[in-house]
Parts: C-alpha cells; structure tokens; sequence
C-alpha cells in the first residue's frame, strides 16, 4: 500500500498547519512535491488517489492539478532527469547547441529515456537563471554556464550516484 | 534631508555571510522593523505613498495606493503575498535578492504585514527555486527565533508568522489572481476581475500581491524615509530599481541602478553590462523581460525624437508602441547583429503557447498559430501573407482575454513585425540561404532621421 513515512507524515501536518482551518487543499502543490520525491519521481494515480485521501479531496482535484503544472511529471522518468531551458536567452547563448549534444551523447531524443533507466532529456522554459545561460535543471540544482565538457563532467557525476548503491 | 546612496538593496549583498542573521543584523537589518513598529501603520502607507514606489513586478502600479485600497472589513482576516513566481523570460532579480540577501526580503515582509495587518504572510516562489525557498525557510526561522516574527513581536501587540509556497512550473502563476488560485491548491487559472484581490483575494479575503523586489524596497523607504526615497531617480522613477542583464553581452547578472542612467552607460560601461562580446555592434534589445516590445539600436539608444534614451520608465515607454518599449520587470535582453529576430520571437510565441492556462479561446489558438507560422518563417517554408497574418492573430489576441498573458504574447511579435519585417520577408524570399546565414544588423543601428 502507498503511504508516507511517519516523518513524510509530520512534514504534511505541518505544511496543513500554514493554512486556515479547512483550507488543507492549499497544501496540494507541497504535498504532490513530496509525494513525487517520494515514489520514484513521478505520479502514478494510485499516488495522487493516496494524496487525495490524505488532504480528503476528490481524486479529480488532485489529477487536475497534477496535469497543470509541469514540474509534475505523470509518467515514469529516468533517475537523472536534464531539463534544458530553450527559452530566447538561453538560445543566444547556444542551448540549441547543448541541447543536440546532450542527444548525440545519450543517443535519446527530447523526452525520451535512456534504456538503462539512468538519464531522461526534457526542454523547459525560462528557468529565471537567463544571465547564467546555457543552463538545465537537474533535480534540486541548478547548472549553469553549460558547454560540453560541462555536459560530461554532469554525465559523468550522475552515472557515479547510480553506481554507489 | 540627506541624498541615499544608490544601492538601496544590494549595498550589502556581497558582505560575507550575509545571508545569516548574525551578519544581517550587525549591518543593520531589522532597524527597518523597529522603527516600524513604534510607527502607526496607516504612517507606514504614508511612507510608501511619499516614496513613489512603484510595483517591481512588471505593471508599475504605485504601492502606496495599492496598500491604500485594501478592504478593511471587521473580523475577517487580510493577507500579504509575495509574489516570487519570476518567471518571466530574461528576469532573474528576484532570485539573486533572495538567494543573496534573504532577511531583507523576510524584513521587508514583516513591515507591510504591520502596516496591511496580516498576521499570516505567504511568499510564493515559483517550484524550480527549491534550494532558494530553503534559503527563505532558513531566514524566516532565525528570524523567528530572534523574535522578528511570531507572537506579539518585540512586545508590539502585532502576531506574524510568515510562510514560504512553492510552485510547480507555470509562468501564468505568476499572474496575481492565478497565483492566488495555485495557493489555494488549484490549477493557475486567473480570476476574472473586478473583484480585485484587495477586495476579494485569498480565500476570498482583502489581500495584497506584491513582488519581491518591491517588499525589499519598503525597509529603505522606512529607514530613510519616503521623500529621501522619491529624491532618488527622476520624476514617477523614484527609488533604485534592479535590473537583469543577460543575453549577448560580457557582463551578465543583477545590477542595482538609480534610473537615470542611459540605456547606452548601461550597455557599454564596465560597471554595468560591459559591452557586447567580441566586439560585436548591437543589433536590438528587449529591455523590461521578454513580454514587451523589442526594439531595433537605434530606437533603443535615441527616442524617435531623437532624445538620449534612459533607463526609466518614462523614457523607456517614450513613443508607445510604435517606437518605444517598457521597463517591465527589469529583464534586460541584449542581441548582437548575428542573431535572428524571427528565430528569437519563435522561442517567445513557443513560451507564451506553452504557458496559456488555455480559458480564453483567442490566447489558446492564437498563442499556437503564431508559434506555427513563426517557425515556418524560420525555417524558410513562410509565405509574405504569413507575415499579414501573424500581424492580425496579434491584434486579435490582445485585448481580448480575461489576463494580460494574451498581450504580453502579443506584443513580442507585433513589435518584431512593426521594427524587423524586412527581416521576416528576407526570410521567406530567401528560403535557403536563411537556414546557414543570418540576416545581419543591415539598417537597424543607423541615426534615425528626426524631423525638425
Ligand atoms: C502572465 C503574467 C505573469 C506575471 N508574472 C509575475 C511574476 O513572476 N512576478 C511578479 O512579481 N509579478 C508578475 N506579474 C504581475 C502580477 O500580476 C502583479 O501585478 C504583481 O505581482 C504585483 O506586484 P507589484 O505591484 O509589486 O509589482 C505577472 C503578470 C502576468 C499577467
Ligand atoms: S489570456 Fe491566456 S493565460 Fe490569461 S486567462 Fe486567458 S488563456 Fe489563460
Ligand atoms: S531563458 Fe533560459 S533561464 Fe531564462
């Protein structure tokens, strides 16, 4: 059965506490974070029906939510996920460039997966990082200044995370 | 009265360690808040009123007046939000601000909740600036533990606690009453207005959006007052504003500037942006973030009129439309002459596309029509009625929806269109050579001729 940890448990108390009596629905967006670091980075609907219960919303109200936001991601994804920005600044700054490289090294296309379930390559918009430009998200962090070997060192630093156990 | 220094909010921000309260204090912080507490709060709008502050976010509202407004009804709760979406392409202010120079933000936040009565403040921040809402988290702990937030603080009789949000990933939230929505734990629709959120606002109660940038500038209009404030800048460009630089130049990143300053020192001095890269001329520049209009060199240095232009808000929309542009959000975007305005107003219409919440039917189709045909343009398959019909699904977009994001979709092209349409038929008239070559600076930074 899907469920958070005691300690997941208590953060979610204390998110409902911001609000006023009632208005847990305000905690959806912070607890849908949680719930997606939690079970495997992205939100299968047995986890939203699961925050639904938890915030005692209609399942509905979570899936519509889910689907707006496009931090949420409502299929699996690779365990390093690059989210280049492609926006105007970033492509006078070469990210078109970065963004083929990153193709060609992965041998994957934007949106897809590698087949060992290691990388996945998403484009995004504006990351508000434009003078830092070419730049992506990369889970909690964010990389900047990107060039190639940059890309490597990256490639290389997350391949090292999923061989530690 | 004593003229202020120029930097106003980023004068600290290199101290070492000044993102902790130690530091932060011993510079000076929470002066700001002591001195506000012992000042009734209908002094504070006062303040901010005499100030000329005006709303850092993008619109330019004066804050004194917008504070002015909110409802006061008995019994029922007001509100404060931050307004930390920034998500606006070329605008990365506030992040710095908050990454750099958290407690003035927090410090800011505890006098306008005095001064609005909110014992509950929220700062949204948009969802990819994680590790920055834990920087927040972190300050509003400290501060908290040194009484600056909680029960009667300092023994004013005033509660606060202060709360940070994340989002997750939709510029439109950063519209005010779609930001209000996505606090509430909903999709970021925004509201029809009237009712504003002064009125009816969180959880239908009076609350009061504001950005960063202009919370952090309430703590200097407290220490020094509201009218040595307004002495700085010229005319309704009161105070320092903070702009982001990026784009083609040597010197990306946050600069603070009292705004009478040329857009030309701005560009080419080394204290600030310090020119563009290998020598390269400049070919166009939006300057206020990517909704408004982007102008081609030589409109962007000399008003039509054939004035130096400033780093203002009165020079910047000097023109209108038809040759000026906006101060915006500070998010300044610099081109050199090899780049391509088709191409870069593609990534634009693609950004405003993807981010229409999709209610008004003009804003949903016409944000994707004009993303089609702008990178038909591009890759040479457009024909010169594209042009003509890019010009009339803008004009048909703007105005026409229940937020501004249809004008600020609509404004990136319209203005390509008006300053760079040669550029666009050079596209369509030359479909190969505009896959390998670009079009060049040609005329764009040369004297414009000003009737006498
Ligand atoms: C599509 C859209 C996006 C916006 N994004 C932001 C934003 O990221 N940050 C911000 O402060 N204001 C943003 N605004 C402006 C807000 O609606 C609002 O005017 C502002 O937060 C008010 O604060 P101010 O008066 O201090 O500027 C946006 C407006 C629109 C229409
Ligand atoms: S203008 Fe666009 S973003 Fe704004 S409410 Fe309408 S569809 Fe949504
Ligand atoms: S355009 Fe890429 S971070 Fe802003």
């Amino acid at each position: 059965m899907i469920t958070f940890s005691k300690d997941k448990l208590d953060q979610v108390a204390e998110i409902i506490s911001h609000y006023p009596e009632g208005k847990q629905k305000s905690a959806l967006l912070p607890v849908l974070h949680i719930a997606q670091n939690e079970f495997g980075g992205w939100l299968d609907v047995p986890v939203m029906d699961y925050v639904a219960s938890l915030l005692k919303l209609e399942p509905i109200e979570v899936y519509e939510v889910a689907s707006f936001y496009s931090m949420y991601n409502l299929k699996p994804v690779g365990k390093h996920v690059f989210e280049v920005c492609q926006t105007g600044p970033c492509m006078l700054n070469g990210s078109d460039d970065i963004i083929d490289y990153i193709k060609q090294k992965l041998n994957i296309g934007v949106g897809e997966t590698t087949t060992d379930g290691l990388f996945t390559l998403k484009t995004v918009e504006c990351l508000g990082a434009c003078g830092y430009a070419p730049m992506m998200q990369l889970g909690k962090t964010y990389r900047e200044h990107l060039t190639k070997e940059k890309v490597d060192a990256i490639v290389e630093e997350c391949t090292q995370i999923s061989l530690t156990p | 009265m004593q003229r202020m220094s120029k930097k106003l909010l980023l004068k600290n921000a290199n101290v070492p360690g000044i993102r902790q309260y130690d530091v932060y204090r011993r510079e000076g912080g929470y002066v700001g808040v002591e001195k506000a507490l012992k000042m009734q709060p209908e002094a504070i709008v006062e303040e901010v009123k005499k100030s000329g502050l005006r709303g850092r976010g993008g619109a330019g509202f004066p804050t004194g007046m917008k504070w002015s407004f909110l409802a006061k009804p008995e019994g029922v709760p007001r509100y404060l939000v931050c307004n930390a979406d920034e998500s606006e392409p070329g605008t990365f202010k506030d992040r710095y601000l908050m990454e750099f120079i958290p407690h003035l933000l927090i410090e800011g936040m505890i006098i306008a909740s005095y001064a609005l009565g909110s014992n509950n403040s929220y700062i949204y921040i948009r969802g990819e600036y994680d590790w920055v809402a834990d920087i927040l988290q972190e300050a509003i702990a400290e501060a908290k533990q040194n009484g600056w937030l909680g029960k009667n603080i300092q023994g004013s009789g005033f509660d606060c606690e202060m709360y940070v949000q994340r989002g997750a990933g939709a510029y439109i939230c950063g519209e005010e009453t779609a930001l209000l929505e996505s606090l509430e734990g909903k999709r970021g629709n925004p509201r029809i207005k009237p009712p504003f959120p002064a009125i009816k606002g969180l959880w239908g109660c009076p609350t009061v959006v504001n950005n960063v940038e202009t919370i952090a500038a309430v703590v200097p209009i407290i220490n020094e007052g509201g009218e040595a404030y307004a002495q700085i800048g010229v005319g309704k460009s009161t105070g320092t504003k903070l702009i982001s630089a990026c784009g083609n130049i040597n010197k990306p990143g946050v600069y603070e500037i009292d705004m009478t300053i040329s857009v030309e020192e701005f560009i080419y001095s080394d204290e600030y942006c310090g020119g563009i890269p290998n020598g390269k001329r400049l070919k166009a520049c939006i300057p206020g973030g990517s909704s408004v209009p982007i102008l081609p060199a030589n409109l962007l240095l000399t008003t039509a009129k054939g004035e130096k232009r400033m780093m203002n808000y009165e020079s910047l929309s000097d023109g209108g439309f038809a040759s000026g542009s906006m101060m915006g959000s500070g998010g300044f975007i610099v081109l050199d002459e090899d780049q391509c305005i088709v191409r870069h107003t593609y990534t634009l219409a693609r950004f405003y596309r993807h981010e229409s919440c999709g209610q008004c039917s003009p804003c949903r189709e016409g944000t994707g029509w004009m993303e089609k045909i702008l990178l038909n343009i591009e890759k040479g398959k457009g024909k010169i009625s594209d042009i003509d019909l890019l010009w009339d699904i803008q004009r048909k977009i703007e105005g026409n929806t229940i937020c501004p994001l249809g004008d600020a979709a609509a404004w990136p092209v319209a203005a390509a269109i008006r300053h760079f349409r040669d550029e666009f038929e050079w596209h369509v008239n030359n479909p190969d050579k505009c896959l390998t070559e670009n079009y060049g600076l040609r005329h764009y930074a040369d004297a414009i001729h000003v009737p006498a």
